[in-house]
């Protein structure tokens, strides 16, 4: 037993044994809410180990563990990170502790089972990044569902049963759809497990026959589609973000959407790469109307809460359209994008909750001129809004420059559209950062608004660091992403000339893509 | 005629033992003051169904047949008879508190709990048909008059007789349905019936016998179209006596029509005869449950419905592969297991919870129950999300086993169905969960302190209901045995 490969399983489960921990306690809500964040800081601290002790250098599944759970079907406890996973497993880690911190004093109603949630909920969460057999993969998916239509439906706002019943069917309807696929891979695989399946495929092992590649591929679309959302199937997000508490919005916004992306690069694009190549044009097309539509939308909300939840439709379009440009720097910038959204968007969450603290309302209007009785307050709203819109220096600059470039070497139309939406972003965030801080004061009770305390200050701190780190050290984050995506993405798609390249130099492309495939499949099973 | 021997009496023993404190119940029933409550002879019942339980475990060392073959012991009847005996253990322990609140002081109730029980492990065990008609009878006028127990009430009345006229109806095609399989095959016995209608020449007769015996077993599962007696049945009988009800005498149903078509009509000819009727009735019944139960308001009728929906998944069971390690028999008994522990545990809640005349069953009374009685609200979230098949419960598994072996048989449009069908299954039982956590308390029921029999027997059906989604290996290890055996 090393720390090596008993990490991965610590993280994934002291967050739900220290929320049974809380179960236990007396119900006094502020040792509940110490307790809940020391339980989430250890899982980031331990979870710290991982990067410090990736190796970059090497293709594959990290610090993987593998162990028998159930014989029939043949169900593996098998987790693992590759340079994918890896940051989205610390971005759960590092958002959970900020949303116990902003949760202190907004939730007083049922503490104990409101953290308790919350820490089942990142246990579910990290086993969904960390999960590399597809069974044990499904099954933290579904299991983020509970915790999350709970958050809303007990702890949101007036609509909160709609929103909460409204998430839950549209994912698990959704999901559905996945658990048929991942049954269908089973029966002609014999196995869950992900790098099988997948060198299984390659080599067409597997076979094929029929429409049966379009129907996995749907299969699995539609579920991460959902999650992401893809328009058209978004309109459950503005409802439950609106209806979440502030704690609930982040995670949403911050992990849960990432799950449909990761979900995207990691099932869709390296199992069916012909496919997905095939059905590109309409997703990216979708992609591209998720970007503009997000942004119109997000325009002309009067509600920051809603605004900001449309605002994150826009960005996750880029995320999809850089995955599915099968350039090695779109789908970098895409995963680089899931994790500046997560932070970005997340600490928008916890600015518009702070002030819901103080005002009971997210109506834009209500506000103005803020920013003379709340300086730091406004100052953080002001970096996060510049690293939301993509100001260079800024981390939101880097994922959303990536993206567009990937985008501009598939096909130079996709960029020009897509680029529209930074200018797009650019307009609503200003503007309502302008209507919100700027001017006189126009409601009276406004003057009397505190500014940020000191505990909501520790909470807006790291996101700031965090959003100016990535802008400027982009490389601490990349050299581990960049590798993981080109074993991702298939051989082939490493832009057109690559491609092209091979092409002439083999004859034929798909042969030696897939033997290669293999090759780095079986050295990382070890 | 074969000699009988001590190993026969030892192959009925879980019978006899059940007979046994039967009787005794009702000779110490006149014993106790009138208006005393009853408790006393729920402990004997209770003490009567562990031993039986034990003696079913103990059986595993004389299986093989008595009486003539007319009983045979097995991995099959041992699953049933322990499953059976379980489910009532836990309802004789959710009875006592139920009993003392409703204000019934009959000692027949467990007598006739006990009495149902032994025709229940019978119907899994017999390998006659005329014996397990007789099984099925015992079985059944126990359920009929234990459905009528709230006598003060008319609905119980009601759905007593209700129960009784069709439910002698239904019987009845299953009586005809022996009597034409006696006409073309000249034998009673399953195994001889086989040989027979594997031989051919049997005539149009034993399919008609095959589809009139589908008829009397389909009103005893509550397939459609033979379900629209079971929400009535439900919403009057008492609540701990419908969660036996929708569980054991359907288990042992169930073992009844496995044997008939798998181990006595599994000629090809015979197969492809019967396929199309469990397919369609199969097919009907998921829908026709779901939709029902989609506006339902009250807690009973709601399960009422759900479990004729559950029905129609294991009779998708039915139309997988009879052998292989991935078979349809061993989906459809672990079904029956895993829906048995999520069900009655859902039936314990409901019978606490009931109050006095069981005025407090609607979706209404369960506003708030999250912070009235927080665990309770916690253990029923956990059977309803087994009953939708949430992973990590034994609900999940149990629908898993059973469409994997539907697509073994290449049966995707059934499977896409019944997929579309827990899809809205999910809505329904998520009410159950919303009302309970996200509605304010609106009854004016009283919160009662939850008593250590009910607690206790809650708490096994979570554990089964968890212990199944979690390591369901061991149980569908023995139930692909049972399969084996039942198919030997």
């Amino acid at each position: 037993m090393t720390m090596d490969n008993t990490i991965l399983t610590l993280v994934a489960f002291v967050p739900l044994a220290g929320a049974l921990l809380l179960l236990l306690f007396p119900r006094n809500d502020n040792a509940i809410r110490w307790g809940a964040l020391a339980i989430s800081l250890l899982t980031f601290v331990l979870s710290l180990h991982l990067p410090f002790h990736f190796d970059n250098s090497k293709v594959g599944f990290q610090f993987s563990v593998d162990h028998s759970w159930i014989g029939s079907p043949n169900i593996r406890y098998h987790l693992g990170v590759d340079g994918i996973s890896l940051w989205l497993v610390l971005l759960t880690t590092f958002l959970v502790p900020l949303s116990v911190l902003i949760s202190w004093h907004s939730v007083h109603d049922r503490v104990k089972e409101f953290f308790a949630l919350l820490l089942v909920l990142e246990t579910a969460m990290l086993g969904v990044f960390l999960s590399l057999d597809m069974f044990l993969f499904y099954v933290f998916w579904e299991a983020t569902l509970i915790p999350m239509a709970l958050l809303i439906g007990i702890w949101g706002h007036e609509r909160r049963v709609y929103a909460a019943v409204k998430f839950f069917l549209y994912t698990m309807v959704a999901s559905v759809f996945m658990l048929a696929a991942i049954i269908w891979l089973y029966v002609h695989a014999g196995s869950f497990d992900y790098a099988t399946i997948r060198t299984k495929l390659a080599t067409g092992e597997i076979a094929l026959g029929g429409n049966a590649a379009l129907w996995l591929f749907l299969g699995f679309f539609i579920a991460f589609a959902v999650k992401v959302p893809i328009f058209p199937l978004h309109t459950w997000l503005p409802d439950a973000h609106v209806e979440a508490p502030t704690a609930g919005s982040v995670l949403l916004a911050g992990v849960l959407l990432k799950m449909g992306t990761y979900g995207l690069l990691r099932f869709n694009v390296a199992l069916f790469p012909d496919e997905a190549r095939r059905h590109a044009p309409w997703i990216v097309a979708l992609a591209i109307i998720g970007i503009i539509y997000g942004a119109l939308v997000a325009m002309v909300q009067p509600n920051l809460k809603k605004l900001i939840a449309y605002s994150s439709v826009s960005h996750l379009g880029f995320c999809v359209l850089g995955i599915f440009t099968f350039t090695a720097m779109g789908t970098d910038g895409a995963v680089y994008q899931m994790l500046n959204h997560g932070v970005s968007t997340g600490a928008l969450f916890m600015l518009a909750g702070m002030l819901y603290e103080r005002r009971h309302t997210y109506e834009i209007s209500e506000f103005g001129g803020l920013a003379t009785p709340m300086p730091i307050y406004a100052t953080f709203f002001l970096l996060i809004t510049l690293s939301s819109i993509g100001l260079p220096l800024l981390n939101g600059f880097v994922g959303e420059f990536l993206v567009l470039n990937g985008a501009f070497q598939a096909k130079a139309l996709f960029g020009v559209l897509a680029a529209t939406g930074v200018i797009w972003s650019a307009c609503y965030m200003l503007w309502m950062y302008q209507r919100v801080f700027y001017g006189q004061v126009t409601v009276p009770v406004n003057n009397t608004l505190p500014d940020a305390n000191l505990r909501e200050r520790i909470a807006l701190w790291p996101t700031v660091v965090f959003a100016l780190v990535m802008g400027v050290a982009s490389s601490l984050w990349m050299n581990a992403i960049d590798p993981a995506v080109r074993a991702a993405i298939p051989p082939a798609a490493h832009g057109m000339e690559a491609a092209q390249k091979q092409a002439a130099a083999s004859g034929h492309s798909r042969p030696d893509a897939v033997r290669n495939e293999k090759k780095s499949f079986e050295v990382s099973s070890r | 005629m074969n000699p009988i021997t001590g190993a026969d009496y030892v192959r009925i023993l879980p019978e006899i033992i059940l007979t046994a404190f039967g009787i005794a119940v009702m000779v110490a029933d006149p014993l106790l003051a009138p208006k005393s409550s009853r408790k006393p002879l729920g402990v004997l019942a209770l003490i009567g169904s562990i031993a039986a339980a034990m003696a079913t475990v103990w059986q595993s060392n004389f299986t093989g047949d008595a009486f003539s073959h007319m009983i045979a012991v097995n991995s099959f009847s041992i699953f049933f008879h322990l499953l059976i005996a379980l489910i009532v253990i836990v309802v004789i322990l959710a009875s006592y508190e139920y009993l003392d609140v409703q204000h019934i002081n009959l000692g027949e109730y467990y007598g006739l709990i006990l009495f149902g029980a032994v025709g229940m492990m019978l119907m899994s065990s017999a390998t006659e048909l005329v014996l397990i008609f007789i099984a099925l009878e015992i079985s059944s006028i126990a359920t009929y008059v234990l459905a009528g127990f709230r006598r003060k009430f008319a609905s119980s009345s009601e759905s007593s007789l209700k129960y009784f006229l069709l439910g002698s109806f239904a019987t009845a095609f299953f009586l005809y349905g022996i009597a034409l399989m006696f006409g073309a095959t000249g034998s009673t016995n399953i195994t001889e019936i086989a040989t027979a209608l594997r031989g051919g020449n049997t005539g149009v007769l034993a399919y008609v016998a095959i589809a009139l015996m589908f008829v009397g077993i389909g009103f005893k599962i509550a397939a459609a179209p033979f379900h629209v007696w079971t929400p009535d049945v439900y919403e009057g009988a008492p609540a701990p006596i419908v969660g036996l009800m929708s569980t054991a005498p359907k288990a042992a149903a169930f073992a009844v029509l496995l044997r008939i078509l798998f181990a006595a009509a599994s000629a090809d000819a015979f197969h492809s005869a019967w396929f199309w009727l469990v397919w369609v009735s199969a097919a009907l019944s998921m829908t026709l449950g779901n939709v029902g139960a989609l506006v339902q308001n009250n807690m009973k009728r709601l399960l009422a419905y759900s479990s004729i929906a559950h029905a129609g998944y294991l009779l998708v069971a039915f139309l997988g592969p009879a052998t292989g390690p991935e078979n349809g028999i061993s989906a459809a008994i672990f079904y029956t297991a895993s829906y048995a522990a999520m069900n009655v545990g859902a039936f314990c809640i409901v019978s606490h919870l009931a109050g006095d005349g069981e005025r407090y069953v609607t979706l209404d009374d369960y506003a708030g129950l999250s912070q009235r009685s927080p665990w309770l609200a916690a253990m029923l979230s956990i059977f309803m999300l087994s009953l939708i098949g949430i992973p990590l419960t034994g609900g999940f598994f149990a629908k898993y086993y059973v469409f994997n072996a539907a697509l073994h048989a290449n049966l995707v449009g059934l499977t896409v169905i019944g997929m579309i069908n827990s899809a809205i299954a999910a809505y329904y039982y998520l009410r159950v969960i919303v009302v309970m956590y996200m509605q304010e308390s609106k009854t004016d029921a009283p919160v009662l302190p939850v008593p250590a029999s009910l607690g206790v027997a809650v708490i096994l059906s979570a554990a089964a209901t968890l212990y199944l989604g979690i390591w369901p290996q061991r149980v569908l290890d023995y139930a692909v045995r049972s399969a084996h055996d039942l198919m030997r």
